[in-house]
């Protein structure tokens, strides 16, 4: 069937490369050995929870950070949890991004924060969005009536 | 670790075989994991089931112990039907930290024979040290893998006279270690377990001073396999 082929290739293919893009990180392949018969959708539900949980996150700091006293702790905090969820799910760029904010928030350093911001919301929309189309991808596959290769 | 035979054989029903039997599969840990991310309740729930344990996940460490039967009046009988053979708990918790959770779970008479495990994002010795010293068994990295687990649920399962390969070199390592070691020093942080439990080989041995010039080697592998985690 050359339309699951296809589309199995370009599974591969685009998976391979958010890996070589540092998008994603090992943990992802962790996360899909969990995926089996009895639970097919782990993945996505995992990332789609990780989507919900990074938007909370994102507007928690963005308020913190509009604080005519910014209270660094709590944005440490915030930033910490980030970290760990894009951790857990592999998601390589933003963690990283966390790791430097982490350290300007450690400096109370207001300026490396708000650019930190933008740059962890940058790279989270752009996971997100590579995530989704991986996903997109993933369901027409199956809907073609192939599988995702392990 | 007869102590951790025990323990299970007391914690299940008669008609249920322990490790006497084949390895994996006959026995179901229940585990309770203790983290305040969403995100990670979601994976290391996953990781137990796929692991054949049944899991209990909460959100923090005040509702761990609501469900021990540790806070209030419950007592020992608070269960929720369903003992617990495992703790998992994250180290960063708002609240009650992991560490904390930890202490009040190996303060407990009740309570301080199940073993508990801590999970944390960051490689921090000195807090690696403290945990395993107030007795927690293990200390995993996060993110935590299909691996970890499964050396875990080997661990807690298979006890001694079973051949878990790397598990039985640790522990011989530590029990050498132990009784090669002289320790005339006084830097012993007083030993959090009680007399029964403190043969649990993974936990904090009580030989081992606190000392950074000579911490005991069995620590020392441990926090190195712990560094060489990829």
């Amino acid at each position: 069937m050359d339309g699951v082929a296809q589309l199995q290739k370009q599974l591969v293919d685009y998976t391979a490369s958010l890996f070589q893009e540092g998008f994603l990180d090992e943990q992802f392949n962790q996360l899909q050995q969990l995926q089996d018969e009895s639970n097919p959708d782990f993945v996505v539900e995992v990332v789609s929870l990780f989507f919900e949980d990074s938007e909370r996150l994102l507007n928690e700091l963005a308020k913190a950070l509009e604080q005519k006293t910014i209270d660094f702790r709590k944005v440490d905090a915030h930033v910490h949890q980030f970290k760990g969820s894009s951790s857990s799910i592999g998601a390589q760029r933003v963690q990283k991004v966390c790791i430097a904010f982490r350290n300007y928030c450690e400096e109370q350093n207001i300026e490396g924060c708000l650019k930190c911001l933008q740059q962890v919301k940058h790279e989270y929309s752009l996971v997100k969005s590579k995530l989704e189309t991986l996903f997109k991808i993933e369901k027409q596959l199956i809907a073609a009536g192939g599988s995702i290769p392990t | 670790m007869a102590i951790t035979g025990q323990v299970l054989r007391r914690n299940l029903p008669e008609n249920v075989e322990v490790f006497d039997d084949s390895p994996s599969g006959s026995l179901e840990l229940h585990v309770l994991a203790v983290d305040d991310s969403v995100v990670d309740r979601m994976v290391i729930e996953r990781l137990l089931k796929i692991s054949s344990c049944k899991v209990t996940t909460v959100e923090s460490g005040t509702r761990a112990l609501q469900y021990l039967g540790l806070d209030g009046e419950k007592g020992p009988v608070g269960f929720d039907g369903l003992k617990v053979n495992l703790i998992m708990t994250d180290y960063s918790m708002p609240g009650m930290t992991g560490y904390e959770l930890l202490k009040k779970i190996k303060g407990s008479s009740v309570l301080r024979e199940i073993p508990v495990v801590i999970m944390s994002s960051e490689n921090v010795l000195a807090r690696i040290d403290r945990c395993l010293e107030e007795g927690a068994e293990e200390f995993l990295l996060k993110p935590v893998k299909l691996s970890d687990v499964r050396r875990l649920k080997d661990f807690i399962t298979r006890g001694e006279g079973k051949d878990s390969g790397e598990r039985s070199n640790h522990k011989r390592k530590r029990e050498d270690d132990y009784a090669s070691s002289s320790s005339p020093s006084s830097l012993t942080s007083p030993s959090p377990s009680p007399p029964s439990s403190s043969s649990s080989v993974l936990s904090a041995s009580p030989s081992s001073s606190s000392a950074s010039s000579s911490s005991s080697s069995a620590r020392m592998s441990k926090r190195a396999k712990l560094r060489n985690k990829d």
